[in-house]
C-alpha cells in the first residue's frame, strides 16, 4: 500500500498457480479476500480497480500470478480498516508493506482497528524501485514508457513508445497532492532535489473552491471544456504581440489569473475556464521548476509519474510542450502508464519472501 | 492651497485631496526639463530634472600685500547664487494624473522640452491625455530597460538603498552597505507576472526567466476566492489568516515530520490540499493567507533555482507585489531562506517604486551624461520610505496614499572609496546604528530637537541684513522638526538612522531654506583670531625637547578640537565666554591616561622612520585648524612626511571648508617658512574631500582625493574630531597606520564610552599584517 495525502494506492499479487493441495490448506479469509478483490472493479462508492493496468503472468517469489492495481481516497481509510477487521486480514500470515505518509500517520489505527502490523517503508525508495520493476516486467501490450512526439505542433503531436533500457541519470517528478523531484543516478543512488506544494492537491483544491466541483474527474472534465486565455493575462494582452526584446511569444502566459483582477472579466468567466486555467497554471509551474532542476542537475531525461497525470492527457501534453519549447528541444518529458502505483509496487517488492 | 483630486477614473481614491500644496510637491517646475513618466497599475511616477538656484557662501582673500592692518578680516565672505542640478521624482495615485498634468502645464515655464519619456504598463492608456495636456510628445521606453537602469542608479548612488527584511527582529529593516561593485546581481520583478533578470554591467542584462504566477495571480485568484476586490485588502485579509486550515501540511500526511528527508511537519505539502479533501467552508482570511504563501514560496523557489544556475548571490526583489508591503517581504524572505538554507538573502530596495521612472528619465537624459556624476539623496526634499502596509499606523497610510517624493542632488564630483580601506565591502561609516539602538536613538533625537532653537538663532544671526531670514529660519525649524518626528516613528525612513544622517538632514534642510553657511562669520572671526597666535604657538613648541614637543603637539591638536560649535556643551561656553582660550582648553582636557590612550605606541612609532605621506581629515576652523592641526603637521613635514589636508567641499557647521583652508594656508605660509616651502615643493597639498557633512563617509570621497592618496603612497591616515572619528569611522579598518583623535564633548556619549565629558580618544592603529612584520 502507498497511503498518500489524497489517495491510497494498493497493489495486490494474485497467484494463479495455486495447486489443489494449496487451495485445500488456504484459510478461508484469504480466499474471501481474493475473491472480493478480483471479482469486483469497484469497491464501495470510491474504491476502484484499474483493470486496464493489470499485469498478468508475472513471476514473483517464484510464483506466477497477476498484479492488480486498486485505489481509494485516503479519507476512506477507516472504512478500509473496518473491512480488514471484518474479513480477518490479521489471520493471514503475511506482512502488510506500507509506504507514503499515511504508513506513519495511520500505523496505530492499523494496529488498533484491524490488528495489523505494518512494515513501513520510505516512499521515495519505493517509488524508484517500483518504476524500475514495472518497466522491467512489462514486455507486451501498450508500452510502459512513452512520450509525445512533436509536442509543439498539435497537428502532428502523437504518443510514442520510449526505450528506457539505460535509464540513468534521470529526473523523476512525482506529482501527487504535492510534488517531489528526484535526481536518480543509479539503482540505489538518488537524491530529492526539491519539491513544490503546488501539485495535484492544489489543482483539485482550487477547482473545488472556484467551481464547486468535488472530484478530480469532474475538475478535469471541466478543464477539458474550458479556455484559459480569458482568465490568464497573456504576453500579447500586455504588449500587443510578442515581447521581442526578451524572446517572449505573445501566446505565453504573463500572469496566471491576471485577467481576474478586473470585475467585468470575473463576472463573465465560466467554471470550465477557471478549471482550465487552474490546470494550466499548476502544470506549467511544475514544468518550469522541473526544467530548472534539470538544468541545475544537468539531466536531460525527465520522467513524470503520480496520479495527477491519471487520465490527464492535457497536462502531459502541456508538460511535453513546455519542456521542449523552453529548453529548445534539449529536454524530453517521459511518462509511465502505471503513473500513480509505483510507490505501492515498490513496497510490495519489499515483502519478506513469503515462502 | 488644497488641490482636489479631480479623479473620474472610478478609483477608490476619488474623495481624497492632495494634502500638500502642489507647489511643495512639484518643486522647481519653472526650471524643469526632461520629463519622464512611469504609469503602473495604480501608481504614477513622474520624473524631471531641474536646476535649483540657491545661495552659497563664498570666501575671497583680500589683497594683503597692499596694506596690512590689524583690524582687517582675513578674507571676505560673499553670498552668491549657485545653480545646481536636481532630480525630482514624485509618486502619486493614477487617479490624480489629470489634476497633476494640469498643474504642471500651468507652471511649466521651460519650453525647450519637447518630449516626455514614458514607461510602465499604463503608459499607452494615458498617452493621449499626456500629449494633449502637456503638449509633449510621448516617447515610449522599454519597461525592463528602464527598470534596470533605475536599479543600477539607486544602487550606485544611494547608500543604504538595499535592505534585508526581518519581521521579528528589533529593527525590521537591516540596510546593506553600498557595495563598490554592484554587478552582477539578479532582479526579480514581481508585477502581474514575474520577470527574473540577470544584470552583469551597466548596459548588459538579460531576462533569464520568469513565471506567470505573480502579483496578478494573487490578486486575480484572490478576488475570485474571497470576493475582495482590492490588492491591499487582500493582503490585509492574508495577514489575518491561518494557512494551515487550507493547506495540507507534511504532518497532515505523515502525522509528524518526514524525518529522513528533513521535512518538518509544518511544511506545506500541498497548497490548498485541504480544500480538495474536506467539504467545509474556508474563511476568506485563511484562503488569502494560503494563496500568499503559495505564490511567495513559488517565486522564492524559482528565484533560488535561477540564482543557483547562474551563480548569483545578490538577489533584489521589486514590483507591486513587494512594494513596501511587510507581509510579502516577509513571506518572500522566508521562502528564499528556506530554499537556499540561508545562503542567499532576499534584498529589497528603498526606492523600488521609482526604478522605472528613474530609468526612463535617464534614458531621456543620456546627453547630460547623468552617469558621469555622483548623486546624493536630498533628505530635505525626499519623503523617505513609506510603508503602505495595512498593519502600520493610519497616519502613514494616509500619507502614503497621497504623494511621495524623492529628490537627488547632482554632486560636482564623482565619489569613490578611500583606497586605503581594508575591506571596502564591509566598511560601515557609522559607529552606532540608531535604527537598532533604541536608547541611543531616543537620546540623539532628543538632543537634535533640543539644539534646534540654537540652530535657528544662529541661522538668523548669519543673515542679519536680510529681514525675511526670520521667516525662512522658522520654515527650516518646522521642516527639520517634522523630519525628526518622522524619524521617531520610522527610524528606517532614510536607511539606517545615524548621528551622521541626523546632521546631514539638518544641513540639507538649512540649504533648502537658503542658509548655506550659518557659521561663515563665526568661522571668519575665529580664523582671524587664531592666526594671530600661530607664530607664538609654533615658537613655544620649538623650544621644547623632542619628547615634550610631541606631547604638546598632540595635546594642542586635541585642545584645538574642543572648539566646536557642533557640540552643545562647547557652544554654550563659547557663546557665554568668547575669551575662552586655547590654554584654558588644554586645561579642560582629561589627564592621561586618556579614555583611549595609544599615545605611547604613537611616540614609539615616531622614533622610527618618517611616514611617506600623511592624509589628514581636518575638522573645525579657527583654533582647531590653525593652532592644533598646523603645528602638528608642521612637525610631520619637518620629519620628511608629505601631508595631504582633506577638508570639506561645502560648509557644515564650523568645519573648515577647502576654500577657507586655501586662504588660511596661504596666510600661514606667508608667516612660516616651513609651510611656505612645503607648499612650494608640493609636500603639502590641500584637497577637498567631496563632502558637506560634519561626518565622514570613507566610501564616498572625491575621486581626485583618492588619486592623490594613491599617487603619494599614503601610509598614515589621521582622522580628527567627534563627527569623523567617533560618530563615524571609529571602527573603520584601514590598510595603513591610522590615528583617530577626538575630545568627547558630549557627556551622554562620554558616559557610553565609559568616560566623562572632555574625555580624550587617542586611537593609534596599525593593520594586523604590518604588525606581524614588525
Amino acid at each position: 500500500m502507498d497511503i498518500g495525502g489524497t489517495l491510497v494506492k494498493l497493489v495486490y499479487f494474485e497467484p494463479k498457480d495455486i495447486t489443489a493441495e494449496e487451495e485445500q490448506e488456504e484459510v478461508e479469509s484469504l480466499k474471501s479476500i481474493r475473491r472480493y478483490l478480483t471479482s469486483h472493479t469497484a469497491y464501495g462508492k470510491t474504491g476502484i480497480r484499474d483493470v486496464h493496468l493489470e499485469l498478468s503472468d508475472l513471476i514473483l517469489w517464484g510464483r506466477k500470478g497477476n498484479l492488480h492495481f486498486i485505489r481509494f481516497p485516503t479519507h476512506e481509510l477507516p472504512a478500509f480498516l473496518l473491512m480488514g477487521r471484518d474479513k480477518h486480514f490479521s489471520s493471514l500470515h503475511t506482512t502488510l508493506c506500507a509506504t507514503g505518509g499515511g504508513a506513519f500517520k495511520y500505523e496505530d489505527d492499523f494496529r488498533t482497528m484491524a490488528n495489523l502490523q505494518l512494515l513501513k517503508l520510505d516512499e521515495l525508495d519505493c517509488l524508484i524501485k517500483g518504476v524500475m520493476y514495472i518497466y522491467s516486467v512489462v514486455s507486451s501490450g501498450p508500452p510502459e514508457c512513452y512520450y509525445f512526439e512533436h509536442p509543439t505542433d498539435p497537428e502532428r503531436c502523437e504518443q510514442k513508445a520510449y526505450n528506457l533500457e539505460d535509464p540513468y541519470p534521470l529526473l523523476l517528478v512525482n506529482i501527487g497532492s504535492g510534488v517531489s523531484i528526484l535526481a536518480v543516478y543509479s539503482k540505489d543512488n538518488y537524491k530529492r532535489v526539491t519539491g513544490t506544494s503546488l501539485g495535484g492537491g492544489t489543482f483539485l483544491g482550487l477547482c473545488c473552491l472556484l467551481t464547486g466541483c468535488s472530484t478530480f474527474e469532474e475538475a478535469l472534465a471541466m478543464a477539458t471544456e474550458g479556455e484559459s486565455t480569458c482568465v490568464d493575462k497573456l504576453v500579447r494582452d500586455i504588449y500587443g504581440g510578442d515581447y521581442e526584446r526578451f524572446g517572449l511569444p505573445g501566446w505565453a502566459v504573463a500572469s496566471s489569473f491576471g485577467n481576474m483582477i478586473c470585475k467585468e472579466k470575473r463576472d463573465s468567466v465560466s467554471k470550465e475556464d477557471l478549471a482550465r486555467a487552474t490546470l494550466v497554471t499548476i502544470t506549467n509551474n511544475i514544468g518550469s521548476i522541473t526544467r530548472m532542476c534539470a538544468l541545475n542537475e544537468n539531466i536531460e531525461r525527465v520522467v513524470f509519474v503520480g496520479n495527477f497525470l491519471r487520465v490527464n492527457t492535457l497536462s502531459m501534453k502541456l508538460l511535453s510542450y513546455a519542456l521542449d519549447y523552453w529548453s529548445k528541444g534539449q529536454l524530453k518529458a517521459l511518462f509511465l502508464r502505471h503513473e500513480g502505483y509505483f510507490g505501492a509496487v515498490g513496497a510490495l517488492l519489499e515483502l519478506p519472501n513469503p515462502s | 492651497m488644497a488641490l482636489c483630486g479631480g479623479a473620474d477614473r472610478g478609483s477608490h481614491s476619488m474623495d481624497k485631496s492632495i494634502t500638500l500644496p502642489p507647489d511643495e510637491i512639484f518643486r522647481n517646475l519653472e526650471n524643469a526639463k526632461r520629463f519622464a513618466i512611469d504609469i503602473g497599475g495604480s501608481l504614477t511616477k513622474l520624473a524631471y530634472y531641474s536646476t535649483v538656484q540657491h545661495q552659497v557662501a563664498k570666501v575671497r582673500s583680500f589683497d594683503h600685500s597692499a596694506k596690512e592692518t590689524d583690524g582687517d578680516p582675513l578674507y571676505e565672505i560673499s553670498v552668491q547664487e549657485e545653480i545646481t542640478a536636481r532630480l525630482h521624482f514624485i509618486k502619486f495615485e493614477n487617479a490624480y494624473i489629470e489634476t497633476c498634468l494640469d498643474f504642471i502645464k500651468d507652471h511649466l515655464v521651460n519650453t525647450e522640452t519637447k518630449v516626455i519619456k514614458a514607461t510602465g504598463g499604463g503608459a499607452h492608456k494615458f498617452k493621449d491625455l499626456i500629449e494633449k495636456k502637456l503638449k509633449l510628445k510621448v516617447d515610449k521606453e522599454d519597461e525592463m530597460t528602464c527598470l534596470i537602469k533605475g536599479c543600477n542608479f539607486v544602487l550606485k548612488n544611494i547608500p543604504h538603498e538595499a535592505f534585508v527584511y526581518a519581521k521579528h527582529a528589533d529593527s525590521e529593516f537591516r540596510f546593506q552597505n553600498t557595495h563598490p561593485d554592484i554587478f552582477p546581481y539578479m532582479l526579480i520583478n514581481i508585477g502581474s507576472g514575474v520577470s527574473i533578470v540577470k544584470v552583469e554591467a551597466e548596459d548588459k542584462f538579460e531576462r533569464i526567466g520568469g513565471s506567470s504566477i505573480g502579483g496578478g495571480t494573487f490578486w486575480g485568484l484572490g478576488a475570485l476566492l474571497t470576493k475582495t476586490k482590492r490588492f491591499d485588502e487582500l493582503l490585509q485579509l492574508a495577514s489575518k489568516g491561518q494557512h494551515t486550515n487550507v493547506d495540507m501540511l507534511v504532518k497532515d500526511i505523515y502525522g509528524g515530520a518526514y524525518g529522513s528527508l528533513g521535512l518538518t511537519g509544518d511544511l506545506i505539502a500541498s497548497s490548498f490540499g485541504k480544500s480538495a479533501t474536506t467539504d467545509k467552508e474556508f474563511s476568506k482570511e485563511d484562503m488569502a493567507k494560503s494563496l500568499l504563501h503559495m505564490i511567495s514560496n513559488d517565486i522564492g523557489q524559482l528565484a533560488c533555482l535561477y540564482a543557483k544556475l547562474h551563480n548569483l548571490t545578490r538577489v533584489y526583489f521589486g514590483g507591486f507585489f513587494i512594494r513596501g508591503h511587510p507581509v510579502t517581504m516577509h513571506t518572500i524572505t522566508y521562502s528564499i531562506n528556506f530554499f537556499t538554507k540561508g545562503e542567499v538573502q532576499a534584498l529589497f530596495l528603498r526606492h523600488e517604486g521609482y526604478l522605472g521612472a528613474i530609468g526612463a528619465f535617464l534614458k531621456g537624459a543620456e546627453e547630460d551624461n547623468p552617469n558621469q556624476y555622483s548623486w546624493e539623496e536630498n533628505y530635505a526634499g525626499s519623503s523617505g520610505l513609506m510603508s503602505v502596509s495595512p498593519e502600520l499606523n493610519p497616519v502613514q497610510r494616509a500619507r502614503s496614499g497621497t504623494f511621495d517624493m524623492l529628490e537627488m542632488d547632482r554632486l560636482e564630483r564623482q565619489l569613490v572609496n578611500l583606497p586605503l580601506l581594508q575591506d571596502a565591502t564591509s566598511y560601515i561609516p557609522d559607529t552606532v546604528d540608531l535604527t537598532e539602538d533604541a536608547l541611543a536613538r531616543e537620546y540623539w533625537l532628543y538632543c537634535f530637537e533640543e539644539a534646534l532653537d540654537g540652530v535657528v538663532k544662529r541661522a538668523i544671526a548669519s543673515q542679519k541684513d536680510q529681514p525675511e531670514a526670520v521667516e525662512r529660519a522658522e520654515k527650516f525649524r518646522q521642516k527639520y522638526r517634522h523630519k525628526l518626528q518622522t524619524l521617531r516613528h520610522q527610524p528606517f525612513a532614510y536607511g539606517s538612522l545615524t548621528v551622521r544622517s541626523l546632521l546631514d538632514t539638518r544641513e540639507h534642510c538649512l540649504n533648502e531654506f537658503n542658509f548655506p553657511d550659518p557659521y561663515s562669520k563665526i568661522k571668519q572671526k575665529e580664523n582671524d583670531m587664531a592666526l594671530k597666535y600661530y607664530l607664538k604657538v609654533v615658537k613655544s613648541v620649538e623650544e621644547l625637547s623632542w619628547e615634550q614637543r610631541q606631547f604638546t603637539l598632540a595635546k594642542g591638536l586635541l585642545a584645538g578640537n574642543v572648539f566646536d560649535w557642533g557640540a552643545k556643551a562647547v557652544s554654550d561656553v563659547l557663546e557665554s565666554d568668547p575669551e575662552f582660550g586655547f590654554e584654558q582648553a588644554k586645561q579642560q582636557l582629561q589627564e592621561r591616561p586618556w579614555l583611549v590612550d595609544a599615545y605611547n605606541q604613537w611616540i614609539e612609532r615616531l622614533k622610527g622612520p618618517p611616514h611617506k605621506c600623511a592624509l589628514f581629515f581636518v575638522d573645525n576652523s579657527g583654533i582647531d585648524i590653525i593652532l592644533g592641526v598646523f603645528p602638528f603637521i608642521r612637525e610631520l613635514l619637518i620629519r620628511g612626511t608629505e601631508v595631504v589636508l582633506a577638508s570639506n567641499s561645502g560648509p557644515a557647521l564650523n568645519d573648515v571648508t577647502n576654500s577657507e583652508l586655501q586662504i588660511l594656508t596661504e596666510r600661514i605660509a606667508a608667516m612660516d617658512p616651513v609651510i611656505h616651502a612645503a607648499l612650494r615643493e608640493d609636500r603639502l597639498a590641500l584637497v577637498q574631500n567631496g563632502s558637506s557633512s560634519p561626518c565622514l563617509d570613507l566610501s564616498r570621497l572625491d575621486k581626485v582625493l583618492a588619486t592623490v592618496i594613491r599617487e603619494r603612497g599614503t601610509d598614515l591616515v589621521i582622522i580628527e574630531g567627534m563627527g569623523r572619528a567617533i560618530h563615524t569611522n571609529y571602527y573603520a579598518m584601514l590598510s595603513c597606520e591610522s590615528l583617530k583623535l577626538a575630545v568627547i564633548k558630549n557627556s551622554w556619549l562620554a558616559e557610553r564610552l565609559g568616560g566623562k565629558i572632555f574625555s580624550v580618544v587617542f586611537k593609534y592603529e596599525v593593520p594586523s599584517k604590518a604588525q606581524e612584520q614588525h
